[in-house]
């Protein structure tokens, strides 16, 4: 199937299902990429999951992007859905606020993003609510703070012998 | 007469002692330094490319094996010398840590590597900025990867420290008190 096919056959029944959810669709680099309202992605994933034309069982990845300067709508967590069967892929992407940053765990639907949402609490602070064992997966954890969120520095900021003459800061 | 042919081996010279017909009297600490500094078990501790030219530097063109080191031992209660040799994260400090204080008396740290030594290009939230905040080195290779020949004048500066080393280091109190510096014992 065409990508262009294959974004206005999955926006139709986006469209049909959830009236109230769906947003908006677009093709980014030729991959059919579609955002959808954060409450309602567990049952987009989850239709998506049993649809008898394209059954998206696979989740390929699962990421969270942090836009500092898009005020109200700071986060994005964006999932990949790959259906095996036809070998199609789509993206979803859910905006929301830094100020709630509650997102439903589509851990009931996929066994596989239990350990992506993980990493996604740990390095963003991201709440999957109704995942069940959401603690920090590869950050140490005594840890205070979600380390990829843009408001913190990369660097370590315990070393002394630092110029920053030389290191350009 | 035969004409021997002089050996091309060089064995580890005898300590300064008095020597007369049929005896050699040294000293006792002399004797145990010159022993262990020539036959110490390295720990290797490697976590990433330092790792990878260690492995050349015991293979046979470097051959550590020729300094009295080829016994590598995997636990830290054999082992005499831990060989820190790559970054450390900070989630793996306490197992380092843990290693080290594992160890039997009398042992030494080597750090071999920028990260293991400073944390190097890993000026990080995640990495450990040098090994020297959880444990006390000894001796610090620098380079990234180091040459094996300069992981071998390591191993030649620690078998300095260990043989002019006393007996009983760990009952002096600069050795007490640099362990109470890193909170051990």
């Amino acid at each position: 199937m065409e990508t262009q096919a294959l974004l206005t056959a999955v926006e139709q029944k986006l469209k049909a299902q959830f009236p109230e959810g769906y947003v908006s669709s677009e093709l980014i680099a030729d991959y059919p990429t579609f955002i959808v309202k954060r409450d309602s992605i567990l049952d987009v994933v989850k239709f998506l999951y049993n649809d008898v034309d394209t059954s998206f069982q696979y989740l390929t990845t699962l990421a969270t992007i942090h836009y500092p300067d898009h005020t109200g709508q700071e986060f994005a967590v964006m999932y990949q859905l790959h259906d095996l069967r036809k070998n199609l892929r789509i993206r979803i992407k859910i905006f929301f606020s830094s100020s709630d940053t509650h997102v439903p765990s589509i851990t009931s639907v996929f066994s596989a993003a239990n350990w992506m949402e993980r990493q996604e609490f740990d390095f963003f602070g991201i709440i999957f609510t109704g995942h069940p064992n959401l603690k920090r997966i590869l950050n140490m954890d005594e840890m205070t703070y979600h380390p990829m969120r843009k408001e913190y520095a990369l660097e370590d900021g315990t070393r002394e012998d630092k110029d920053d003459k030389m290191f350009g800061r | 007469m035969s004409t021997k042919e002089k050996s091309k081996v060089e064995t580890a010279d005898a300590p300064p002692g008095i020597e007369g017909p049929g005896f050699f009297a040294t000293r006792i600490d002399k004797v145990v330094g010159m022993a262990r500094a020539n036959s110490l078990w390295p720990l290797p501790f490697a976590t990433s490319c330092c790792g990878i030219e260690f492995m050349a530097t015991m293979a046979s063109t470097y051959d550590l094996g020729r300094f009295g080191a080829e016994r590598l031992s995997f636990s830290p209660r054999q082992a005499d010398l831990l060989m820190v040799m790559g970054t450390i994260s900070k989630k793996m400090a306490p197992v380092l840590r843990q290693v080290y204080e594992q160890m039997a008396e009398p042992k030494w740290v080597l750090s071999m590597g920028a990260c293991a030594s400073s944390g190097g290009i890993f000026d990080t939230y995640s990495v450990l900025q040098g090994i020297d905040r959880v444990i006390p080195v000894d001796v610090y290779i620098p380079g990234c990867p180091p040459r094996p020949e300069q992981v071998l004048d390591g191993i030649l500066q620690i078998q300095k420290l260990v043989e002019s080393e006393s007996i009983r280091r760990r009952d002096t109190p600069e050795y007490k008190a640099l362990l109470n510096k890193y909170g051990m014992e």
